[in-house]
């Protein structure tokens, strides 16, 4: 399959993210330039990490104006998945594409740890080859990852079993202690209504081979890819 | 003009200075012009002081003959090193001392930035970063805003460009404090074909000027900050820049594609000095000349004059030179990046430089004297009181009444040597995905993606050494540089320093930096690892007081399996454990010399420390042999704090406990906590001892067998015997519990 990998000015996880899908799993991967207008071709689109536009005016919040969001729109709709992860899931939450916002963390310093992730649902286009409640081992990098909605909409994520991924301690507990940033109920990663985009602030693409600590990673997007070739 | 003494101390320029280039000219400068030598002839541009020992370390040929080395140290912006399949890294550290002083944040973040730019004009993309800091104590509520300034800075603006911060090391202590060391070392990774040149050396060759706009930040920076002792702090708030990361990630882009077209004949980073020293370097490298139009130089302030343009240290900003023919192809791809570009200047076969304000010409120079700095060579020698510190008798220092457990619990927990997790946790260490070992370990260690190979990158200094014995202490930073990459696998390949001490112009600090230099230059010859880049900062005093001579070596290493990397910590339950190298069951003073326990427990800095750079050498070496070998499974060097700090460390790393069987005499705090150089911690399974031990002897370096890992407690016989739990607390929350 062929993923599309946005990038905007202020970008860093591009080449992680491309090294990861072609490199270790074998799929046609394409550098998407902020400015295109299309994402034709394309059977899934990542939104990588970094700081689109240094982060200035808040995360996400200019690059949502690129053009290649509108385009972004229009591919969600057709059902095909779309992955957002650190800047990326700023940028989606800004866009409307998923609800909520991210806060500067609790502690107000940058964090780059690692983090267990507890799946909470294994039927989704971006887990179906993890099992419910296996832990990922998947670190963070982020300033401003404390995921926030209103009371409504947390009620709402929740009982629509949206959450995806918890901030969890190695037993799989959702802790104070395990949540690297102060989400709301450890969220660590959302899906919206239709299931097929999904935002997260972890960074999948570092947990890709032993050698760097963990291959967890590779299971999100092996999951994009079973889903694929299943539709 | 009648140059007053006032308009000579903003450029920091001596009288004498002054009539030197008024008879180089044959007339007096214009101001513009005067700007320009005050600036290239500065210590931070010029190294007037420094140039003339510099080339103590080329003075042996070994250290300059590694045919790795791709560059001639100082002729470019870093120094290359080929690390074989046709791939160079090129490396350097470099000094921000000063502007963190004044404003840490953006002191500490454009320090970063600078590198970075340096690394860039070597054609490299910045795959690392590290730093070398020093504070004063932290009870000091001044010193403890300036540590969480620089920590900030670093990163803010390292987080932004994408590059991990990988390692790096933070040490506190009270002469440093208001005059904190910030240096800032940047890694990257080029084809060896494509490194890049600062030369412009084809005439009609365009100049472009892209990347920021130039205000009036950081004019004088160069001179009034980095070239003089450090007393007016508050007056010189804006001469600190400031910094815009995000520009910076994009002129990395933009620069890296701009070069990949093959249309670059030469890229220089705009730093000290700013286009005045960018400029001359270029076309001096070349044997050229320059004509400069200021009025095309893109500003963001109305109405800036000549000298402001020529002397502005705005950041983010590069000079490509490019033929006139292929101007327009790099402007397109600027504009892709929106990274604004101007042609601003043309390469001239006259090596002359003519700069003009539109229609008015505002300074015309020969490069010559410009290139050229006056050279002071100075006579040093060594204050008594610095004599005196070297006594030490062992019979001064009372054994402490508290015990081994207590002294142990004390110096895991104090700033220098406990974790620094809460520091390093704020820096991006793996973006780029290479990273094998990141920060808290001897070295990191980063794959070299498409190879089987590795890089391992380090950084060390020990002003207190220095301060005592300034030649062994310049063995003994080299020497641990080296260890730290052995002790993760790697071979060392090459250093970069950056020389920071007081007023060179005080005969007892310049013979630390000739004594420092000459330490550093022979351990290299030894130990077969040429120092390829570097900076030097002087005039780092405040309050009348110069700081400890404090010479930061960066280190790169290489291994050609990137899976046998190494780390510190104990490598798992029911290991053997045996110190390599320089045993000792009977110490001597010199082994307390400036450590640690003599300076939190007795408030000493005292003794001459010492190294045997031969044995040194063969230590390292059997200790990357018995990593080859898949021997060794963990290795750390045991330095501040000692032996009983090392193998707390490696226990408290690993979760898994050490039960220690070897002699310690009557003076334990020789055994436990002296500082002799040259050992190693290794663990290994009890099956490997005898290859090991063999191994050993046959490159004659000692070892005796310490003890065993496991169980949940720390135990040194007869000496300590502490749950984990209790000794990582200490050593967790030391740093924590004093930055508040």
């Amino acid at each position: 399959m062929r993923f599309g990998i946005l990038v905007f000015p202020g970008t860093w996880s591009d080449k992680d993210c491309y090294y990861q899908v072609k490199d270790i799993l074998g799929q046609d991967a394409d550098y998407v330039w902020h400015d295109e207008t299309s994402l034709d071709g394309f059977d899934s689109v990542i939104l990588p990490g970094g700081f689109s536009y240094g982060d200035y005016l808040r995360p996400g919040a200019m690059a949502r104006f690129s053009p290649v969001m509108e385009a972004l729109d229009k591919f969600v709709t057709t059902g095909r998945a779309a992955i957002g992860i650190c800047n990326g899931f700023q940028i989606l939450c800004e866009s409307g594409l998923l609800p909520g916002a991210l806060l500067p963390n609790k502690d107000l310093e940058y964090r780059c740890q690692p983090t267990y992730l507890r799946t909470e649902r294994s039927d989704t286009l971006f887990t179906t080859v993890c099992s419910q409640g296996q832990l990922l081992n998947v670190p963070v990098s982020h300033g401003e990852g404390n995921y926030f909605a209103d009371g409504e909409t947390l009620i709402k994520l929740e009982e629509e079993g949206r959450v995806i991924f918890r901030y969890s301690d190695a037993s799989g507990k959702a802790t104070p202690e395990s949540n690297p940033n102060g989400s709301a109920n450890n969220i660590a990663g959302i899906i919206n209504e239709s299931g097929n985009v999904l935002g997260m602030m972890p960074h999948p693409e570092r947990s890709c081979e032993m050698i760097l600590g963990s291959t967890d990673g590779n299971l999100i997007f092996e999951s994009i890819i079973e889903s694929c070739r299943r539709s | 003009m009648a140059v007053t003494q006032e308009q000579l101390d903003e450029i920091a320029l001596s009288r004498a200075e002054y009539d030197l280039i008024v008879e180089q000219l044959d007339r007096e400068p214009t101001p513009v012009e005067l700007g320009m030598f005050g600036a290239l002839w500065s210590e931070h541009c010029g190294y007037k002081h420094s140039k003339p020992l510099l080339r103590l370390f080329a003075q042996d040929d070994s250290t300059q003959t590694s045919n790795r080395v791709l560059s001639q140290t100082g002729a470019e912006n870093a120094g290359a090193v080929d690390i074989g399949d046709g791939l160079a890294v090129v490396f350097k550290v470099e000094s921000h001392n000063h502007p963190s002083a004044v404003e840490p944040l953006q002191g500490a973040a454009t320090g970063v930035g600078g590198i970075v730019r340096d690394i860039l004009a070597m054609g490299a993309r910045p795959i690392a970063l590290l730093n070398s800091l020093r504070f004063g104590t932290l009870d000091d509520p001044q010193n403890r805003h300036l540590f969480h300034g620089v920590v900030g800075g670093i990163s803010w603006y390292g987080n932004c460009i994408g590059v991990p911060d990988v390692a790096g090391e933070i040490c506190f202590d009270e002469s440093y404090s208001g005059n904190p060391l910030v240096n800032a070392m940047c890694v990257g990774l080029v084809k060896a074909d494509n490194i890049a040149t600062s030369a412009a050396s084809e005439v009609g060759d365009v100049m472009l000027l892209v990347g920021a706009g130039t205000g009036r930040d950081g004019i004088h920076g160069a001179s009034g900050l980095a070239s003089r002792t450090f007393e007016e702090e508050v007056e010189l708030r804006p001469t600190v820049q400031v910094g815009n990361p995000f520009l910076e990630k994009v002129l990395i882009e933009a620069c890296l594609e701009a070069l990949g077209t093959g249309l670059v004949n030469a890229i220089q980073d705009l730093g000290a000095a700013g286009l005045t020293s960018a400029a001359i370097e270029s076309v001096a490298s070349g044997s050229r000349g320059i004509l400069l139009d200021l009025s095309k130089v893109h500003q963001r302030e109305l109405d800036m004059s000549p000298y402001e343009v020529m002397l502005s240290e705005s950041q983010e900003r590069m000079l490509l030179v490019v033929a006139p023919e292929n101007v327009s192809a790099i402007k397109e791809v600027m504009k892709k990046w929106d990274v604004a570009c101007h042609e601003i200047g043309q390469v001239i076969a006259d090596q002359i430089a003519q700069v003009s304000m539109g229609a008015s010409l505002v300074a015309d120079l020969p490069i010559g004297p410009l290139a050229e700095a006056p050279q002071y060579r100075l006579e040093g020698k060594p204050s008594l009181e610095d004599r005196d510190r070297q006594k030490l008798e062992l019979g001064s220092v009372p054994l402490p009444t508290d015990g081994p457990e207590a002294i142990l619990l004390r110096l895991l927990a104090s700033p220098n040597i406990a974790n620094k997790k809460s520091v390093y946790r704020q820096y991006d260490h793996q973006v780029q995905t290479n990273t094998v070992v990141g920060p808290g370990s001897d070295a990191a260690v980063l794959r070299v993606k498409g190879t089987d190979k590795a890089i391992a990158v380090t950084i060390d200094g020990n002003g207190r050494f220095c301060q005592l014995n300034p030649y062994q202490g310049g063995l003994i930073v080299v020497a641990e540089v080296c260890r730290n990459l052995s002790c993760s696998g790697a071979q060392p390949l090459a250093m970069t320093d950056c020389l920071n001490f007081g007023s060179p112009e005080r005969p007892d600090i310049y013979h630390q930096l000739e004594q420092c230099i000459l330490g550093i230059a022979d351990a290299c010859r030894v130990l077969g690892v040429p120092v390829v880049s570097g900076n030097v900062s002087l005039y780092n005093e405040s309050r009348g007081h110069a700081i400890y001579p404090t010479p930061i070596v960066g280190g790169l290493g290489l291994m050609e399996d990137a899976s046998k990397a190494t780390r510190s910590a104990f490598a798992g339950e029911g290991l053997m454990v045996a110190l390599l190298g320089a045993v000792t069951d009977q110490g001597d003073s010199s082994d307390l010399a400036g450590s640690e326990y003599l300076q939190q427990i007795h408030g000493l800095v005292a003794g001459s420390p010492l190294i045997d750079i031969d044995l040194e050498k063969r230590v390292q070496q059997a200790c990357r042999d018995g990593i080859n070998e898949g021997l060794i499974m963990s290795a750390h060097d045991c330095s501040d704090g000692g032996l009983a700090v090392a193998l707390s460390e490696c226990s408290i790393q690993s979760g898994v406990g050490f039960i220690g069987e070897f002699p310690v005499g009557n003076r334990w705090d020789l055994t436990l906590f002296g500082e002799r150089q040259s050992r190693i911690v290794v663990s290994f399974r009890e099956s490997s001892w005898n290859a090991l031990q063999s191994l050993a002897s046959n490159l004659n370096v000692p070892m005796i067998k310490l003890g065993t890992t496991g169980g949940g407690r720390f135990k040194i016989d007869g000496q300590v015997d502490l749950p984990i739990e209790q000794i990582s607390d200490g050593w967790n929350n030391g740093l924590e519990a004093v930055i508040g």
